[in-house]
């Protein structure tokens, strides 16, 4: 079922950008994630998989703080970002979260121009001095997000017009504009066809060069194509965390394996 | 006897359906798969009967009364009836009739006893007929119903037509209802503008809408330029828009975006009970609190102000229309899909600029709509107005003085002993309808502009 070559796959040690210990999140009475302790690497892409209700997204959402959002939710723990403690009172959400960019499930690109869509954190983040500024980054971020070509010549129609791998390729030039360092992606192929779903996974391994990825997937197959590391999450707990290659041919809980082998999900 | 016709109806279709039911039984116990339960052959038995003799008597009933008064007239002796006027024959026909009711005043001429006689035994003999016309055809129709009773019958979906033309009969109600009320209004309005020219009325900027008492008073010469009371309607709509759209936008986006649950599960039913204070309470509130209150502030610096301003009325009206709009904006806001405001959040917006450039662009097509139908209850609200604002009509767009609107006019045009012939009273429904065009136009542009807007994102 699985490319052998996985097993082989090169693995270089890279610096820590994300190092979490102990997290715990609570949902008002219901606890989302048990301790949950992992360490995500620089210039790598880690997949968090497992079956639906597991708390990987929770857990994404704890790392850009995206939870602040939602009334009802509790985050105890530590969560350090090249050694600093996100949850510090003296850490601004909002600064934290232009440099950790988030990609969507479902394609979400505002109903504003191409263009205005790119610009969007350049504009608030005050990124670029002036005009010429701003269409160099938004070019930039275009070509990061493998789209450029394709909507060069219209950047002033509106972004909800492209299809839905162009939105969602859109949605993640969007975030890369803003430059982050880590991207982290909530299911960003769950709701395009399989080729819209090749060419994220393409850019996936192109933004790897520059940046953390994060992945969240359901499909274990995109987990083994695009990750080097792989966490398995169940019923709130991290399982098991290695390398991809590892946990997809020789997992050592045996949880793990029933999962990847489709006896529970 | 008519409601021995209404109980014989119903006596029929239950019969109808019992009978209906049995016959169904009987037919399953046979060992007939059937093709509908039984039930839907007892309604269908019921309906089939029930609704068109129900029509019949309604129409007998509406129609029994002009038909019997057209044969007693055209019997009463030749020359005493068909040579008068309307008015004088309809004096005739009342007289007759109150005869024939038992109450008699002075001393009747002979052919009208006798035509009053005539015209009791006519409604008799009409009752009668519609009892035997009511059991003849509801007898009928419960036997037609159940000569179909078989397994094979589709009684379901002949109940689920009967049922469905009930639907669309309900539905087109209120579209017959608008017409009728514009067809009466227009009736009224054109009489009016055969006494006042329709340029008079449109251009003219001054109104007094009397008319002389007497033949020879001087100087009472009404004037029915409508310009100046619109224009009190406008400027008080302005001052209400004024008050109304930012404190409802403001609490709208507030208790939406930023309020924590506990707070907004109070404050949200506290607005909606401002939506439900009657209007008259409004107008105390305006009255006895407002007015003095602009009044005695405009003293203190040193302005005149009329006791019933435009300012107060309009104030008090923009705060009635605030829950109207912010919970039109609240329905706009919730209608954006989460994750639009997920997307600016992640890239790192603060609540306030996703709400400014994401939330609130995406929400304006339903929030303009609220406006618009906030200015067009604005424009045809009464109550509030008859009580604070006031009755000259005057060319004037400044808030502090006293102006009159449009509905205030019709209210004090129709009070009191009127008479329908004179174009003071006529003015009230030429207002009404112009009142009735501006809105529907307002409504119109409203509908459109969210329908045009409203699919921009899934």
């Amino acid at each position: 079922m699985y490319d052998t070559s996985i097993s082989e796959k090169t693995v270089t040690q890279n610096s820590i950008k994300f190092s979490a210990r102990n997290v715990q999140v609570h949902y008002g009475d219901t606890h989302a994630i048990k301790d949950v302790s992992v360490d995500i690497e620089d210039k790598t892409v880690t997949a968090f998989i497992g079956p639906s209700g597991c708390g990987k997204s929770t857990f994404l959402r704890c790392l850009n703080r995206m939870n602040d959002t939602i009334d009802i939710c509790r985050v105890e723990g530590d969560i350090r970002l090249d050694g600093q403690d996100i949850y510090d009172k003296r850490v601004d959400p909002v600064q934290l979260r232009a440099k950790v960019g988030m990609v969507f499930q479902k394609p979400n690109p505002f109903p504003k121009s191409i263009y205005d869509n790119v610009a969007y954190g350049p504009k608030i983040h005050g990124l670029a001095r002036n005009k010429a500024d701003l269409d160099e980054i938004v070019e930039r971020a275009l070509r990061r997000g493998a789209i450029w070509d394709e909507v060069k010549d219209r950047l002033n129609e509106p972004g909800t017009g492209l299809s839905g791998g162009q939105q969602q390729r859109l949605c993640i030039a969007r975030a890369v504009a803003t430059e982050p360092e880590v991207l982290l992606m909530d299911e960003p192929c769950s709701a395009l066809d399989p080729i819209a779903t090749s060419q994220v996974e393409e850019l996936m391994d192109e933004l790897r060069k520059n940046y953390s990825l994060v992945i969240v997937t359901h499909s274990m197959q995109q987990a083994a194509r695009v990750s080097q590391k792989t966490a398995f999450f169940h019923l709130g707990n991290l399982v098991e965390f290695g390398e991809t290659g590892q946990i997809f041919t020789n997992p050592q809980d045996e949880r793990t394996e029933s999962y990847i082998t489709g006896r529970i999900g | 006897m008519t409601s021995i016709a209404f109980l014989a109806l119903f006596a029929i279709s239950i019969i109808g359906y019992v009978w209906n039911i049995t016959a169904v039984n009987a037919i399953r116990k046979g060992g007939n798969r059937l093709h509908s339960l039984g039930y839907f052959h007892g309604m269908y038995a019921f309906l089939v009967s029930f609704i068109p003799v129900f029509v019949v008597i309604l129409l007998w009933l509406l129609l029994q009364g002009p038909v019997i008064e057209w044969i007693v007239a055209g019997g009463l002796p030749a020359g005493e009836y068909d040579g008068l006027g309307t008015g004088e024959q309809q004096l005739v026909m009342a007289e007759i009739k109150s005869i024939a009711r038992g109450t008699i005043f002075g001393e009747p001429e002979e052919w009208k006893i006798a035509a009053a006689e005539r015209l009791t035994r006519l409604y008799t003999l009409s009752s009668r007929a519609m009892l035997i016309a009511v059991v003849a055809l509801g007898l009928g129709l419960m036997f037609l119903s159940r000569s179909k009773v078989s397994a094979e019958f589709r009684a379901r979906h002949g109940v689920e037509h009967i049922v469905s033309g009930l639907m669309i009969f309900c539905a087109t109600t209120a579209v017959f209802v608008t017409i009728g009320i514009v067809a009466s209004l227009l009736f009224e309005t054109l009489k009016f503008f055969d006494k006042v020219s329709v340029s008079e009325f449109l251009f003219g900027t001054n109104w007094e809408p009397q008319i002389p008492l007497r033949e020879d008073q001087v100087a009472a010469e009404g004037a029915f330029g409508w310009l100046p009371v619109i224009l009190g309607t406008l400027v008080i709509t302005a001052v209400a828009l004024f008050i109304a759209v930012p404190v409802g936008l403001m609490s709208a986006i507030y208790l939406n975006e930023f309020a924590p649950c506990r707070l907004r599960a109070v404050v949200k039913p506290a607005l909606e009970i401002l939506a439900g204070v009657p209007t008259v309470v409004y107008g105390f509130f305006a009255v006895l609190t407002v007015a003095p209150a602009i009044r005695a502030f405009g003293a203190q610096i040193g302005i005149d102000v009329a006791p019933n301003t435009a300012l107060a009325a309009g104030g008090v009206m923009g705060i009635m229309l605030i829950p109207f709009i912010s919970s039109f904006t609240d329905d706009a806001l919730s209608a954006v899909p989460r994750t639009l405001s997920d997307g600016a959040l992640g890239l790192g917006a603060t609540r306030a600029e996703m709400v400014t450039t994401v939330l609130f662009p995406a929400a304006i097509p339903g929030i303009v709509g609220g406006v618009l139908l906030a200015v067009s209850r604005a424009i045809g609200e009464t109550m509030i107005v008859v009580m604070a604002a006031g009755l000259i009509a005057k060319m004037t767009l400044n808030p502090l003085d006293s102006v009159t609107t449009v509905t205030v006019q019709i209210v004090t045009l129709l009070i009191g002993d009127t008479s329908f012939d004179n174009p003071k009273t006529l003015a009230a429904f030429a207002l009404g309808m112009m009142l009735f065009i501006v809105t529907l136009i307002i409504n119109i542009f409203a509908i459109r502009i969210v329908r045009k807007y409203r699919e921009a994102y899934d």
